[in-house]
């Protein structure tokens, strides 16, 4: 007897239970595109090199494309469409809609689900390549622009939409701070403005240095 | 930044995209998420020989796997007609009538197309499928030396020349004699080409994502001999295109299987297959002469490119082009040249001829303010031309100067020390570095409907595309202005070919394009409305039609301008290079939607990042394949590799155009990898001729050196 080649599985989406068949071969990036319409979930590579396919699992990003559909029954996945709550959108959609954090929009479901995550993974106190003082009674780093960036880069945009999409999750990210403390200066410093105050900034120094 | 003039209503300010809440929901459908019924999905096959003839393709076995419907290839397929001339007025790349003949011209040429109930089952059929050749001799080998090298017009003259070279050079004070050279480079723009094709009610109704909807569908019709009014082509959301969302193998493929099964079909190109299918910037070997007097003054200046294009198609990039533009000299050569290989055919990609060529051009007018020991914006100020270098035309309006000016005041480049490896940073040798950019601005013939509804709003239609650059949000600014009503009022529907003809996003052309449609189309439409007759239940409804109007307009030069800056920081023991600030002050026409205006000028600056330090296609001489062709092995810019990019613009509209536009989606990437190259050279002393400047490149040059 050939052993079977599809199965019938049960994925907890964005709150909901959904049952279908699936190919074995079906990684969760097709099942959630091509079998329960979930097409925000986006296919740029697939083979985990662009981040387009970004999605959440048990609270996690994960490239989706990597991912069998099979593997993931029982575990809880959040996509872009469950995101917002309601007509509300989330703080990072939001800040992605004011600042155009995008262009095309094929990468932004993808970074959009990323940047919660980074936001997430920050506030937990994970260090990046990019951390300076990692021991654990440091605590988390502040949420620089180059924090973001290093985070951020299994996301690729072509479009180049990098400087707003980092002060986009800057803004996102000081918005959560603000709401939960008293606030971090840092990331508060963090929106368009600032950044561009600091980038004035270094220019005056660079002319400083050089004369 | 100038104050910009004339400000009415809704163009000039900020507002987010109009479809923006779809993007960041995933609502927004692309190609291949609109579902139909019977669906089903084809997956390319691609050659691997690089030279030669099928001898067979063993689709039998292949036919008795699961779930596979056809297989199609030059034995089966369909009869098509590549002999015509497209709405741009240019025969097609014969790589777009697929399957026709047992004829391999390069590695990854398409060879056969697996139709199957489901994507699995095709992409498993279409990798056991067996194909065997008859291989020969390919020729991958592009150099300076080629023999066979022939100039090639394109969409500019080959060869413009004036004076003579030979004897300016010779009595010029200052000599500088260089060659530079780009690698083939691929836009991988982040959604793969996707079609879904399907016959309903005898039209051919194609959902694609393209530049151009009008355009692609009067390439399927005349392909596959239709009758115009019975194809449909939509696009209506576009994961970017950078040049790349033309007619391809995908949007045929997928109309040979739908018409043969009778049933909906789609293909989608996975990244890999891009790389072969998808078209890509040609490499470049330029090489610059430039004659001078002791205070920097132009006295000869020759530009020779020469770029490879595939045995089935004559396309050249056209990178001696860029300076007809920018410098005039007492004798002035371009030349631009082509060599034919076994090789997919190239096409244009952001920029195209103005991106290599203004490396090469802005780094040998680097190396000659070097050489006169004088400031490098100064010695472009000193050399702007004050009519068309070849031409001889008036400028319609020139603000480079203003650019620099702008540029180098909030760069902080007055108190720039020129010497080169003077300034550090730990590790991190620092420098900066500057490079002046122009882009043609132009005008395609487009047509607009526009619709006052009776409920008082608006509707636009207009087959349009915006692949990520604004200009559904722009238009409907436009729109609102032109209406005298408010943005909210306005519906603009895009992305259709039933709309009409229209320019293709290209050229830094679609926004100003489909704006002067609607403009003309609004006029009309306010004189019908206030001439007072109220508003039919089906609204009022006006066509505009632009073709005689830009037909109408002066010969003149048109061009955007800009200035562009680079601070990098150089690790002389790693050879890494990183960018630490980019300014670009652009003069380019109106600005209708300051927001992603920003993000258009910013993307190509990040571009020239990517440009100057990573993106490099890399073919193997025995396989006539490419090595890595995937984004690991290709690298594009990722979020660390950009630091903070500020693009700004000076006053400069367009004195010809109903709104002032010029163009904005390709200037950003003009001289960008050139102002990069500068600050390297700035930071290490040494000159980097070849692109990307990657870190064994640096090593292998050493710093302090004269040249790399």
């Amino acid at each position: 007897m050939t052993p079977p080649t599809s199965s019938a599985i049960t994925l907890h989406i964005n709150g909901e239970k959904r049952t279908l068949p699936v190919d074995h071969r079906t990684t969760l990036l097709d099942a959630l595109r091509e079998k329960l319409d979930l097409t925000g979930t986006k296919k740029g590579c697939d083979q985990g090199q662009c981040g387009a396919c970004t999605v959440l699992l048990d609270g996690r990003r994960t490239v989706s494309c990597l991912q069998l559909a099979v593997a993931a029954e029982g575990r809880e996945i959040t996509t872009i469409e469950g995101m917002a709550e309601g007509d509300r959108l989330h703080p990072v959609q939001q800040a992605f809609l004011d600042l155009d954090g995008y262009q095309c929009g094929y990468c932004t479901p993808g970074q959009i689900c990323s940047a919660v995550a980074v936001i997430e993974e920050h506030a937990a106190g994970w260090p990046s390549a990019v951390t300076d003082d990692v021991r654990p009674e440091a605590g988390p780093p502040p949420l620089t622009p180059e924090e973001i960036r290093e985070r951020m880069s299994g996301n690729l945009c072509r479009c180049g939409a990098y400087v707003s999409i980092v002060e986009a999750v800057a803004r996102a990210a000081a918005g959560r701070t603000t709401a939960e403390s008293a606030g971090h200066p840092t990331v508060e410093a963090a929106g368009r403005t600032a950044v561009e105050a600091a980038g004035r900034a270094t220019a005056a120094k660079a002319g400083e240095a050089a004369a | 930044m100038t104050a910009p003039t004339a400000l009415r209503g809704a163009v000039g300010t900020a507002h987010a995209r109009v479809e923006g809440r779809d993007k960041v929901t995933g609502a927004a459908r692309y190609a291949a998420e609109i579902p139909f019924a019977e669906l089903a999905h084809g997956w390319l096959v691609l050659s691997t020989a690089a030279r030669g003839r099928i001898r067979s393709v063993e689709a039998g076995p292949v036919l008795d796997m699961p779930g596979v419907l056809t297989v199609l290839h030059h034995g089966t397929a369909p009869r098509v007609d590549s002999e015509y001339i497209g709405m741009l007025g240019v025969p097609p790349d014969p790589s777009v009538a697929l399957f026709q003949n047992d004829r391999v011209p390069h590695a990854g040429w398409p060879v056969a197309l697996v139709v199957a109930e489901t994507s699995e089952q095709a992409r498993e059929a279409a990798e056991a499928l067996v194909v065997h050749y008859e291989e020969e001799p390919h020729d991958i080998g592009f150099d300076a030396g080629r023999t066979d090298a022939y100039p090639v017009d394109g969409h500019m003259p080959a060869v413009t020349e004036k004076g003579d070279l030979a004897a300016r050079l010779a009595e010029s004070a200052v000599v500088v004699d260089a060659e530079y050279t780009t690698p083939e480079e691929h836009h991988n723009p982040m959604e793969p080409h996707a079609a879904t094709a399907r016959w309903d009610g005898g039209r051919l109704d194609v959902v694609d994502s393209n530049q151009g909807s009008t355009w692609v569908a009067d390439e399927l019709c005349k392909l596959f001999s239709l009758d115009p009014a019975s194809v449909r082509v939509r696009s209506e959301h576009v994961g970017g295109g950078f040049g790349s969302k033309g007619v391809r193998a995908h949007q045929v493929a997928a109309v040979m299987a739908s018409t043969l099964l009778q049933r909906p079909v789609r293909v989608v190109l996975t990244r890999r297959q891009m790389f072969s299918l998808a078209g890509y910037r040609s490499p470049t070997i330029q090489r610059v002469r430039l004659g001078a007097d002791p205070d920097g003054r132009l006295r000869a200046l020759e530009h020779e490119s020469l770029s490879l294009t595939s045995t089935v198609y004559e396309f050249v990039e056209p990178s001696a082009g860029v300076a007809r533009a920018m410098y005039d000299a007492d004798a002035h050569r371009t030349a631009n040249q082509v060599v034919r290989l076994d090789v997919p055919t190239p096409t244009w990609m952001r920029a195209p001829g103005e991106a290599p060529g203004s490396f090469a051009l802005e780094s040998a007018l680097d190396e000659l303010a070097e050489k006169c020991r004088i400031d490098p914006i100064a010695l472009r100020v000193r050399n702007e031309p004050g009519t068309g270098p070849v031409s001889g035309l008036p400028f319609s309006s020139r603000n480079l100067v203003a650019c620099f000016e702008e540029g180098a005041r909030r760069f902080g480049w007055a108190d720039r020390d020129p010497r080169p490896g003077m300034r550090r940073d730990g590790r991190w040798l620092l420098g900066t570095g500057t490079a002046a950019a122009s882009f043609p601005a132009g005008a395609g013939p487009s047509t607009a409907a526009l619709t006052a509804e009776a409920d008082g709003s608006f509707t636009v239609r207009i087959a349009a595309s915006d692949i990520g650059t604004g200009a559904r949000t722009a238009l409907t600014l436009i729109a609102a202005d032109a209406l005298e009503t408010a943005p909210e009022r306005v519906r603009v529907r895009i992305g259709d070919s039933d709309f009409g003809p229209a320019m293709i996003a290209g050229g830094s052309m679609g926004t100003r394009s489909w704006a002067w449609a609607i403009t003309v189309a609004a006029g009309e439409l306010r004189e019908r409305l206030a001439a007072g007759n109220g508003i039919p239940p089906e609204g009022v409804t006006v066509r505009s039609d632009t073709t005689a109007a830009i037909g109408a307009l002066a010969q003149k030069e048109r061009h955007s301008f800009g200035a562009q800056f680079a601070e990098v920081a150089v690790d002389a023991g790693t050879g890494e290079v990183r960018v630490r600030r980019m300014l670009g002050i652009f003069a380019a026409g109106r600005i209708v939607n300051p927001l992603t205006a920003r993000g258009q000028l910013v993307g190509g600056m990040t571009w020239g990042i990517s440009m100057a330090l990573h993106e490099e296609a890399v073919r193997d001489r025995v396989s006539g394949g490419h090595v890595g062709a995937d984004l690991a092995g290709y690298h594009v810019a990722s979020h660390a590799d950009v630091p903070h990019i500020e693009a700004d613009w000076i006053d400069d509209p367009d004195p010809d155009d109903p709104v002032g536009i010029k163009g904005i989606g390709e200037i950003g990437i003009v001289g960008a990898a050139a102002a990069i190259a500068n600050a390297v050279r700035h930071a290490t002393g040494v000159r980097h001729r070849s692109l990307p400047i990657r870190p064994d490149r640096v090593l292998a040059a050493g710093t302090g050196a004269q040249d790399a």
